[in-house]
């Protein structure tokens, strides 16, 4: 109370910067991701592509399960709609694959919107079931329409260079793109949760009786963060297609599916950078779990996720936001004795 | 430090941790990447989990086949490294486990990578980088391709192969046969109707009286195999996976259908399909072989195989000894083993590469007696023999010689 007279000049400058802190500590880890790919190898390139494109899927799931409160265990159905979107227009019609990419955006956008429609009316358990069917269905379906999808074989795609004669190896290129795209998903994203309909799609996961009450229109903000999540998902998917060169109804099974809740959950629910942590455990975890156990690699998963779990029942997220609070906490604490 | 800092830079360290998981590249001396005086790198990947566990066996015996030849004193003194990663039949995973073993691990070449989608996903990325791309493990037709894809070489008899044999045989005993096809709705069943139309030529217009399909999603086939029947068909061709073998057995058997059936070597493990659909009922059919099975009575006191199982007791004791695909392995290692010592001691990627395809006449103690392994520059097929064979209500008993499709 005595400090509110204070708060005019020193809070408002406190403020400002702390935002010029802010904008310079995300100025400085973009400036990190983009020396990266100059000192790593191109499979290094190739596997941090990978993460910043899971991160994009991730955060689409994010939006579903974490702000809007609805579980769906088919979002690799939406990844491989991406996919085979941008293998096909690619490979039948010539398109670039620069444009692929937002039209499969587009694309699962609208199958996302419309699909969840009718499912939002099914609640927790029952949707998860309904978008089960999804994940399960889709690789069976690509493998019908033989003509489009290339069936079991699936579509080999031509890997691009840099565009604009720019001095950077394909793989360099593809990192830098998956960046970009990550960072615009991540701007979107943050711009749309922190406002009002971020706050709609938390008060309708928290009380969604209440929320209706208050004019929240409970239909279309459901259906509105199925199609947006699946937007994400899609898009996503499009730039997996294309930094892995190929997509067949196997590379979608229902395990993607699992594999991008256990990110959502891993990384934290209802949290941005969540999906940046959980995308890193995704990507690594699978592929150098063997260095640690050749005869049960799966074994080492699932300890893993249940140590994670347990030492961090918010995600990754949470816990790195709980450590810096308290240690923060400490900081400031001589200064206020002073 | 302000909290939105302080995560930030918590993303930066985590950035920069993973940069250095599992190590960054050895600098390898030598002009071939994975190649020194005393090793060799192979790398692989293989179905360790998912949809296609049941293959991971095959890695794991070729391990245990190169541990048995490390602790002889390895291929003219170097040493085997086999390194091996789980792809769970994921191409994307692949993609990626694939280009961990040539770009970080540095490996010479590529061995026995399994699955066909899997395959198909690095065909591209492995041409281009070079890299030898030896013995793959699937059946599908398109992997001989010297001219466009001169880095990648088959192994098996392919789907065609096989039944170009049937077609042959056809022509041969039966040449007015009224011949009904059942197949499976995929690039599997189709690769080998393909192939059966072909090995029959223009006769397989007037021969050819019924085409059925199923999906591997089917619960059943009954209505297939009773339309089937209705055609006409006195020669049936079988190509299905082992559930639908059994069925179709078995339904042929209940609707009083007695036609020559040829089922698809896909399907003639005993346990999984005759015992099923009836050892009595199963009794006629007629398939292919091109090894020998370590569970066949047939071969219990062949040399070959006693020494086979010698190897499988030391170097693989959880390996089952019934199960054929780790006869397989075997001989697969056998035929790289070979391609290794001829190579002596040039080891850069060309010469491994012109070594595979420049096999004479070889022989492998597992492989049927008599069969030879020939490839060429214009020939990556290596093993193009196959010996047909009937079921005599216990087992398979051999018909006839080996056939040779190579010429044909």
């Amino acid at each position: 109370m005595e400090q509110a007279t204070q708060l005019d000049s020193s809070g408002v400058q406190a403020a400002l910067t702390a935002k010029r802190r802010r904008t310079a500590g995300l100025a400085a880890l973009v400036a990190l991701a983009c020396v990266l790919p100059f000192v790593m190898s191109d499979y290094r390139n190739f596997q941090f592509s990978l993460v910043y494109i899971y991160a994009i899927a991730l955060l689409g799931l994010n939006i579903l399960t974490g702000y809007s409160g609805q579980i769906s265990l088919g979002h690799g159905a939406f990844f491989a709609m991406g996919s085979y979107t941008t293998a096909i227009l690619i490979k039948d019609y010539g398109v670039g694959y620069g444009w692929t990419i937002p039209l499969a955006g587009v694309i699962c956008l609208v199958v996302g919107f419309l699909f969840g429609l009718p499912a939002v009316r099914l609640e927790g358990l029952y949707l998860a079931m309904a978008t089960l069917a999804l994940a399960l269905a889709l690789p069976q379906i690509l493998k019908h329409f033989e003509d489009w999808t290339g069936g079991v074989q699936g579509i080999v795609i031509a890997k691009p260079g840099a565009p604009f004669g720019l001095p950077l190896s394909p793989d360099q290129w593809l990192y830098f793109l998956s960046l970009a795209i990550m960072l615009a998903a991540f701007f979107t994203g943050w711009n749309l949760l922190r406002g009002r309909v971020g706050r709609a799609l938390v008060a309708l996961r928290d009380h969604h009786l209440a929320a209706e009450a208050m004019g929240i229109n409970t239909t279309l903000y459901k259906s509105l963060a199925f199609g947006v999540s699946a937007m994400y998902t899609g898009i996503a998917g499009a730039l997996a297609a294309v930094v892995v060169q190929f997509v067949a109804p196997d590379s979608f099974q229902l395990f993607l599916s699992i594999t991008f809740l256990v990110g959502v959950v891993i990384g934290g629910l209802a949290s941005i950078s969540g999906a940046i942590y959980g995308a890193f455990f995704i990507q690594f975890v699978p592929t150098y779990m063997q260095d640690i156990s050749k005869a049960a690699p799966w074994a080492v998963y699932g300890i893993l996720m249940i140590a994670f779990m347990y030492a961090m029942p918010i995600g990754i997220a949470g816990f790195v936001r709980l450590t810096i609070t308290r240690f923060s906490r400490k900081a400031e604490e001589p200064d206020r004795g002073a | 430090m302000n909290r939105m800092t302080a995560s930030y830079a918590t993303l930066g360290l985590l950035l920069l941790a993973t940069v250095f998981i599992g190590g960054q590249c050895g600098g390898e001396s030598g002009d071939t990447p994975g190649v020194t005086d005393k090793t060799i790198k192979v790398g692989n990947t293989n179905p360790y989990s998912g949809p296609a566990s049941s293959y991971g066996t095959i890695g794991r015996a070729i391990e245990g086949y190169f541990k048995m030849v490390n602790e002889q004193g390895g291929i003219n003194g170097r040493q085997i490294e086999f390194i091996t990663y789980d792809d769970g039949y994921s191409p994307p995973k692949t993609v990626e486990q694939i280009r961990r073993l040539v770009e970080q691990d540095e490996v010479a070449f590529l061995f026995q990578t399994l699955g066909t989608p899997t395959n198909t996903a690095i065909w591209e990325y492995v041409n281009q980088k070079k890299v030898p791309h030896l013995f793959v493990a699937t059946g599908a037709t398109k992997w001989g391709d010297p001219q466009g894809h001169p880095w990648t070489i088959g192994f098996q008899p392919n789907y065609q192969t096989e039944s170009k044999i049937y077609a042959t045989y056809i022509l041969e005993q039966f040449p007015n046969a009224k011949i009904g096809i059942l197949y499976q709705n995929d690039d599997y069943g189709k690769d080998y109707l393909l192939g059966f139309k072909d090995g029959l030529g223009e006769a397989g217009q007037r021969m050819i009286v019924a085409e059925v399909s199923y999906e591997v999603t089917d619960p059943t086939i009954d209505s297939q195999i009773v339309s089937l029947k209705g055609s006409g068909a006195d020669v049936f061709f079988n190509i299905s996976i082992p559930k639908f073998a059994a069925q179709s057995i078995r339904k042929i058997s209940e609707i009083g259908w007695k036609p020559v059936h040829f089922l698809n070597n896909v399907s003639q493990s005993v346990a999984a399909v005759m015992k099923p659909a009836g050892l009595k009922r199963s009794k006629g059919i007629i398939s292919t072989r091109f090894f020998k099975d370590p569970s066949d009575p047939e071969w219990a006191d062949d040399p070959a195989v006693i020494e086979w199982r010698k190897w499988i007791g030391e170097y693989y004791p959880d390996g089952n000894p019934d199960e054929p695909f780790n006869a397989y392995a075997y001989i697969v290692s056998q035929l790289l083993h070979h391609v290794i010592e001829k190579c002596g001691d040039n080891l850069s990627r060309e010469n491994i590469m012109a070594e595979a395809a420049n096999i004479k006449d070889l022989e492998l103690s597992m492989l049927l007696p008599g069969m030879r392994i020939n490839t060429s520059s214009t020939d990556f097929y290596p093993i193009e023999q196959m010996q047909l064979m009937k079921f005599d209500g216990e087992r398979w008993r051999a018909m006839g010689g080996l056939i040779d499709t190579s010429s044909s």
